[in-house]
C-alpha cells in the first residue's frame, strides 16, 4: 500500500502557503509533542504501578513496619538487610533456588535443543510436530501444577501406577524430602522445554543450507557438521532463551505454591516462596520488603545480562 | 531439509563406492531419530491427554488403581459441574470464568490502547535516552510478582482496591504494557517510515499519517500482540490470589486452585475445569503461532 492521495485534508491550503523551513521546524516540534503525548500515558502507568510500589518497598525495607500491627514504622537502617544476608534460613532457600534454577534450565536446554534438532531434520510434519510440542508451554502454571499433583499422587497417581505395572516400587514424589525438589524440576522442565525448543528451532532453521552442502562435499561427518556449523550458529540465540528461562525460574512462585507449598519441610521453598511466607504469613513487611528489594537487584542484573546479549545478537 | 540436501549430494557420484552399510547406517539413523521424536512427543503430550481423559471419566475410574487407560466409563458430569452449581443455578467456577473474561479482556484493551501509540513513538522518533527507557520498560515486566505484590497490596489497601476487578485490571494492564510496547515496536519497525513521510509530503499531518497509513498496516500485529496479552492475563495467578478473595471478584486460576483446598479433592472436576480453562488459550495460541517466538520472549527475539 503506497501513500494514497489525501482525499480529505484538514487544511487543504497548508501545503501551498507554508514556507519550507518554518514547516520543518513546526513538524519537528509537533513530532516531539506527539512523542510525549503517545509515550507518557504508558510511562505514567508504569511509574504508578511498578516504580512507586518499588520505591515504597524500598522505604519500608529500612523500617520495622508490619502490615497487620499497623502503627508508625520505625526507621532501623540496614537492619533488615543484614538480618536477611546473614540468615542461614535465607542461605538455604538461596541454595534450593540455585539447584532448582540450574537443574530445571539445564534439563530444559538439553531436551529442548534435542527436540528442536530432531524436528529440524525432518522434512515432513514439522509444523504439526512443533504445534503439538508447544502445548505445555501455553498452559497456566495453575493447571500444570494441579494436574501434575494429581499425576504424582502417591496412591492413585498415574505415574506410580505405571511404575507399579513395570514392577517398580511406589515413590512418594511430592511428600518426600529427596524427591520433592526433583519433582518440581521435572514439572517445570515439562512445561518449559517447548520454550527452548521453539527458540532453538528458530535458530536451526535460520542456519544457511549452503554451509551443510559445502560440508557434505568435503565429506564431513554429521558430528563434525553439528559441532562446527549448527552449534556455533544456534548458540547465541539459545543463550538468550536460557537467560530468559533463568530469570523466569528465579522469580517462579505459582508452581511451587500449587505443587508443594514449599514442603515437605522447607525442601522446595525457593526464595520467591520464602518472601511470600515472610510477608503474608509472618507479616514482617519491612523484612519482606528488604528481601524483595534484594531479589529485584538480582533480577535487574540478570535482565541487564539478557539485554546485553540481545543487543549483541541484533548487531551481528 | 538438511537431510534431503545431504542425501541428494552424497548419493550422486559417491554411490558407486559408498558401501551399502553406510547407506543403511543413514537410514537406521533416521529411524532412530523418528523413534526418539515419537517417544518425546508421547512423554510431552501424555499429561495433557491424561487431563482430558480424566475430565470425561466416571469418578470411580478416576481413582482406579491401577490407572485405567482405555476401558473407562464415559461421563460429561464433570463439565456440567464446572458450570452448574450442585443445587442448580450458576456455579462459583462459572462466575470466576466470567470474571476472567472481563479482567483479561479489559486489561488487554487498555494495554493495547496505551502500548501501541507508545511503540509507534519509540520506533519513529528520536526520544531522549530511548535505550534506557526501553530497558526500564522491559525490566518492570521482569519483576518478581511476589515482590511487587507486597507494596501493591499495601497501596490497594489504602485506595480500597483490594478485592475489586478494577484493581486486577490495573495491575494486569501495567504488566502487559511493557510487553505490548516491545512486541509492537518490532511490528512498527517493519513498516517503512517513508510511507508516513510520503503522506506528509502530500499535506497530511504526522498524526493523520499514523492513523490512516501505518495503523491499518499494523492491524495483524496488534491482533497478535493483543492475543498474547490476553493469554498472559488469562493465565495469571499470583496477583489474582493475593489481591482478590471473594467469589464475585475472583478470576478462574485462583478459583480452580481453590478446588484442592479441602480434605478430599474432586480430581474429575479439577480436570474438567482445567480443560475448559485451557481450551481458549490453546485456540488463541494456535491463531498466533506465526508470532510465537516474539510473543513468548516478550517481543525481544524476532525471526
Amino acid at each position: 500500500m503506497s501513500a494514497p492521495a489525501p482525499v480529505t485534508t484538514d487544511e487543504p491550503g497548508q501545503v501551498a502557503s507554508a514556507t519550507p523551513p518554518a514547516r520543518a521546524r513546526s513538524r519537528r516540534l509537533s513530532d516531539r509533542w506527539l512523542a510525549v503525548v503517545f509515550i507518557s500515558p504508558a510511562l505514567l502507568l508504569l511509574l504508578g504501578m511498578s516504580v512507586f510500589p518499588l520505591l515504597w518497598a524500598l522505604y519500608l525495607s529500612f523500617t520495622d513496619y508490619s502490615a497487620t500491627r499497623g502503627g508508625p514504622a520505625d526507621f532501623i537502617g540496614f537492619g533488615n538487610y543484614t538480618a536477611i544476608l546473614t540468615s542461614s534460613q535465607v542461605h538455604q532457600r538461596a541454595l534450593t533456588t540455585l539447584i532448582y534454577v540450574v537443574g530445571a534450565v539445564t534439563l530444559q536446554t538439553v531436551l529442548g535443543f534435542t527436540i528442536a534438532y530432531l524436528i529440524s531434520r525432518r522434512t515432513r510434519g514439522r509444523g504439526l510436530l512443533t504445534t503439538l510440542f508447544l502445548v505445555p508451554m501455553m498452559l497456566s502454571p495453575v493447571v500444570v501444577g494441579l494436574f501434575w499433583r494429581f499425576m504424582l499422587d502417591a496412591q492413585f497417581g498415574v505415574v506410580n501406577s505405571m511404575l507399579g505395572s513395570l514392577g517398580l516400587g511406589q515413590v512418594e514424589w511430592l511428600t518426600r524430602q529427596q524427591t520433592a525438589l526433583l519433582s518440581l524440576i521435572v514439572v517445570d522442565t515439562w512445561q518449559w522445554t517447548p520454550f527452548i525448543m521453539l527458540i532453538a528451532l528458530a535458530g536451526l532453521t535460520a542456519v544457511p543450507k549452503y554451509l551443510y552442502e559445502a560440508a557434505s562435499i568435503d565429506r564431513a561427518s554429521e558430528w563434525f557438521k553439528f559441532r562446527t556449523i549448527t552449534l556455533p550458529l544456534v548458540w547465541p540465540l539459545l543463550l538468550i532463551a536460557v537467560l530468559f528461562r533463568a530469570i523466569e525460574a528465579f522469580r517462579l512462585f505459582d508452581l511451587v505454591y500449587i505443587l508443594t507449598s514449599g514442603g515437605p519441610g522447607v525442601s522446595t521453598e525457593t526464595l520467591s516462596f520464602h518472601v511470600y511466607k515472610v510477608a503474608f504469613l509472618g507479616f514482617n513487611t519491612g523484612t519482606a520488603s528488604a528481601y524483595g528489594i534484594l531479589m529485584v537487584l538480582v533480577v535487574i542484573i540478570l535482565t541487564q545480562l539478557y539485554l546485553r546479549y540481545l543487543n549483541k545478537l541484533k548487531e551481528d | 531439509m538438511a537431510v534431503f540436501v545431504d542425501e541428494a549430494v552424497s548419493t550422486g557420484p559417491a554411490q558407486d563406492h559408498a558401501p551399502p552399510t553406510r547407506r543403511f547406517g543413514r537410514r537406521g539413523r533416521a529411524v532412530v531419530e523418528v523413534v526418539l521424536l515419537t517417544v518425546l512427543a508421547i512423554v510431552m503430550l501424555f499429561p495433557v491427554l491424561w487431563m482430558v481423559e480424566t475430565s470425561i471419566k466416571e469418578n470411580r475410574d478416576v481413582y482406579a488403581i491401577p490407572a485405567k487407560f482405555f476401558a473407562f466409563d464415559f461421563t460429561l458430569d464433570h463439565f456440567k459441574d464446572v458450570f452448574v452449581a450442585s443445587g442448580g443455578g450458576r456455579s462459583v467456577l462459572s462466575i470466576s470464568f466470567l470474571n476472567s473474561v472481563v479482567v483479561a479482556g479489559v486489561s488487554t484493551v487498555l494495554a493495547t490502547v496505551l502500548g501501541v501509540p507508545a511503540a509507534w513513538a519509540y520506533s519513529r522518533f528520536g526520544v531522549k535516552a530511548k535505550k534506557d527507557q526501553l530497558f526500564f520498560i522491559l525490566s518492570t515486566r521482569f519483576m518478581p510478582p511476589v515482590v511487587v505484590v507486597i507494596p501493591i497490596f499495601l497501596m490497594y489497601r489504602q485506595l480500597g482496591l483490594i478485592d475489586t476487578q478494577l484493581g486486577l485490571i490495573l495491575i494486569y494492564t501495567a504488566f502487559n504494557v511493557p510487553f505490548t510496547i516491545w512486541m509492537m515496536k518490532g511490528f512498527v519497525d517493519e513498516v517503512p517510515s517513508e510511507y508516513e513521510d510520503a503522506a506528509m509530503l502530500d499535506g497530511w499531518t504526522r498524526l493523520q499519517a499514523f492513523r490512516r497509513i501505518t495503523l491499518p498496516l499494523l492491524v495483524p500485529g496488534i491482533a497478535a500482540t493483543a492475543v498474547f496479552a490476553l493469554i498472559f492475563s488469562w493465565n495469571e495467578f499470583v496477583f489474582a490470589i493475593f489481591l482478590t478473595s471473594s467469589d464475585e471478584v475472583r478470576t478462574a486460576p485462583p478459583a480452580i486452585a481453590g478446588l484442592i483446598g479441602g480434605t478430599t479433592v474432586d480430581w474429575g472436576l479439577v480436570a474438567a475445569s482445567s480443560v475448559v480453562f485451557a481450551l481458549p488459550v490453546l485456540i488463541f495460541a494456535y491463531l498466533v503461532r506465526k508470532h510465537l517466538v516474539a510473543g513468548v520472549t516478550l517481543g525481544a527475539v524476532r525471526r
